[in-house]
């Protein structure tokens, strides 16, 4: 059970390139501190959000997503063959909630006052409840994760503890809880712009739409992150847990689809994708690139799928498609002719760094403590 | 008593002495600016700068036409941007100003992208940054006073008085001269009605007003799903619960490691 895990000491090449990334980040988020965002972003009165929300926060959020779902099909609909990727799924939950709160930190404009929706409640804004699921959710998969990190450092007592089914189930159930709500609500927040986002986009059923893509993004990010793995730590692939990810990330994509075109269908906006300009072009690769043919391929290759290589592409596409959803959304609402918005230097730096700080620590994380196990190990 | 302000935009004569008295009323600094092709000067709205005047080139009747659209906040009755406020940094005074609490904000700018009308300005140069509009003077109109801007206007451009006088008198002018106006009083529906309203001799859409703003209050979008978290909760709950009960019945404790 325990063969994977043994301690690495010496960093690979690769390690030292992380840390270099993440030294950078560093001495680039204490620019940002002391220069305030003018100096330090291209953000502009006309572009207020860029960047770092962007893919540090919404991408990063739905990406995230996995964390919820394979916890919920192995506590809470008791599919066992996922529990041995559960405390991966859920090692890359907390590392990416606690690294999309950093880039909100950083991306705020008073990070100091970052308390203050705690203190200071509106509970009219979407914005309020993001805040509290975020931070909640935080917490339970901070539980979540004591477990295999109790285990690792030989505190196997209270690991066991916090492995019982008292203990996981309802956190389970919370963790779904926490992320339909906050998950659904990032799509909320663009609620209040029907004059200023596409109606391709813009519905009200713009929650749901963010919460289904985030399924099927996390599910997707799931199977990426497993391979991945395989290849890194140098052991096989479970074909088996490989094809049901694609099965639930193909179903996931096929709700989404219909949904989505359902909706823009019934609204009698389907015109809008051949509507002059960008966004109708945008939408078709959305939907039928990202959304559409990866769905096929994945239900085609699901039941036979001989290796896991088959899989990457589709699920690969799976990611742009949520990423492209996303960022189209950021870019369509903020969108006014003339102006133009190029990430500075300093807000690539800042993206590459908390992507490369969770790499990092994921794998420095799944190295020490044991991840890839699923069960308590042998006293 | 709610206060509001029409605005004619056809008794403006382009002065901006609005403008000068917006910015020595709330101490805002000048900022050097350039020639960039039409009078509009400043061109933009900033943190600076809380109102302007826009010049517009258009046509009436085949004949061009200049006409000066005195943009600044238009204090919605019901404010996108003080629904998203995560903190309630911004409220809606007696008066009807939607006033902004620095103390309160911490930078999401969630306002800024909020806005119908694009409103709320940043001051990106700073270390601890205001979100910056129009207030609407509301420390005079509480002492009686009208906003500073409607004050220096040599035209009358602008009509400050109880909101509902205000709509009756745009009602008025408009129905009075129907060759004159055009029959829309824009503000008075729009985003759910503000209390700044314009009414105009030119379609609001030539002027760059955003046109595509529905006719209810925005925060409603956002009050429907935040009003069906707690259902949600519950019946997501006790859904799962059930569904974990029934999927592991009868699964000892060893057999699920």
């Amino acid at each position: 059970m325990t063969s994977q895990q043994v301690k690495y000491t010496k960093m690979s090449t690769g390690a030292w390139l992380l840390l270099l990334l993440i030294i950078i980040f560093a001495a680039a988020a204490v620019y940002r501190f002391m220069n305030g965002l003018g100096a330090a972003t291209n953000l502009s009165d006309e572009i207020p959000w860029g960047l770092w929300i962007g893919i540090d926060v919404l991408v990063g959020v739905a990406l995230a997503a996995g964390g919820f779902a394979i916890t919920a099909a192995v506590h809470i609909f008791n599919l066992k063959k996922y529990k041995l990727i559960a405390r991966a799924a859920v090692l890359t939950a907390f590392i990416g909630y606690l690294f999309v709160s950093i880039g909100l930190v950083i991306d705020l404009g008073k990070p100091l006052t970052m308390w203050h929706p705690l203190i200071m409640w509106n509970h009219h804004s979407i914005m309020f409840e993001v805040v509290w699921c975020v931070v909640i959710y935080t917490a339970v998969l901070a539980l979540e994760f004591a477990a295999p990190f109790f285990e690792g450092i030989g505190a196997g007592n209270t690991a066991a503890v916090l492995s019982s089914r008292k203990i996981v189930v309802p956190l389970a159930i919370a963790a779904v809880i926490l992320s339909f709500l906050h998950q659904s609500s990032l799509g909320a927040l663009f609620l209040l712009m029907p004059a200023k986002l596409n109606h391709l986009w813009w519905t009200t059923m713009l929650p749901y739409n963010f919460f289904i893509s985030a399924v099927a993004a996390g599910l997707a990010m799931v199977s990426c992150e497993y391979i991945a793995a395989s290849a890194v730590f140098k052991h096989k692939c479970d074909l088996d847990i490989l094809r049901g990810l694609a099965k639930g990330t193909a179903v996931a994509l096929l709700v989404y689809f219909v949904v989505r075109m359902g909706d823009v269908a019934v609204k009698g906006n389907l015109s809008l994708m051949f509507a002059q300009g960008a966004a109708g072009k945008l939408f078709m690769v959305e939907m039928f690139v990202l959304v559409l043919l990866p769905m096929i391929i994945l239900f085609k290759n699901c039941a036979s799928a001989e290796n896991a290589v088959s899989l990457i592409f589709p699920q690969v596409l799976v990611l742009l498609g949520v990423i492209m959803n996303r960022l189209d959304i950021l870019f369509l609402v903020q969108y006014q002719d003339g102006i133009s918005y190029r990430p500075s230097f300093i807000e690539w730096l800042i993206t590459a760094g908390i992507i490369a700080c969770i790499i990092f620590f994921y794998r420095a994380a799944s190295m020490n403590l044991p991840v890839s196990s699923s069960s308590t190990p042998e006293m | 008593m709610q206060k509001g302000v029409l605005i004619d935009i056809t008794r403006c004569i382009g002065c901006r002495g609005c403008q000068v008295a917006c910015k020595e009323w709330n101490e805002r600094s000048a900022r050097k600016t350039s020639f960039k092709g039409d009078f509009t000067n400043p061109a933009k709205l900033s943190s600076d700068c809380y109102t302007h005047i826009r010049f517009v080139e258009t046509e009436k009747k085949g004949q061009p036409v200049w006409t000066f659209v005195k943009d600044q906040c238009l204090h919605c009755k019901n404010a996108a941007c003080l629904s998203a406020c995560p903190v309630a940094a911004l409220t809606k005074s007696a008066q009807g100003a939607v006033m902004y609490s620095f103390d309160k904000c911490i930078g999401c700018r969630y306002c800024m992208v909020a806005c119908p009308f694009d409103i709320p300005k940043y001051e990106w140069e700073s270390t601890h940054p205001w979100m910056q509009k129009c207030s609407f003077c509301v420390e005079r109109i509480e002492d009686n006073m009208e906003p500073a801007c409607i004050k220096i206007c040599p035209t009358e451009t602008m009509y400050f008085d109880d909101y509902d006088k205000v709509v009756a008198e745009a009602e008025k002018r408009v129905a009075k001269q129907p060759d004159k106006y055009v029959s829309h009083i824009y503000g008075q529906n729009e985003a759910g009605g503000t209390n700044w309203i314009y009414i105009s001799d030119i379609p609001f859409n030539k002027l760059g007003f955003n046109t595509a703003v529905p006719d209810y209050a925005l925060p409603d979008f956002t009050w429907n799903v935040l009003s069906s978290i707690p259902g949600k909760v519950i019946g997501i709950a006790a859904f799962l619960s059930v569904v974990a009960y029934l999927r592991t019945r009868g699964v000892r404790e060893e057999d699920n490691s």
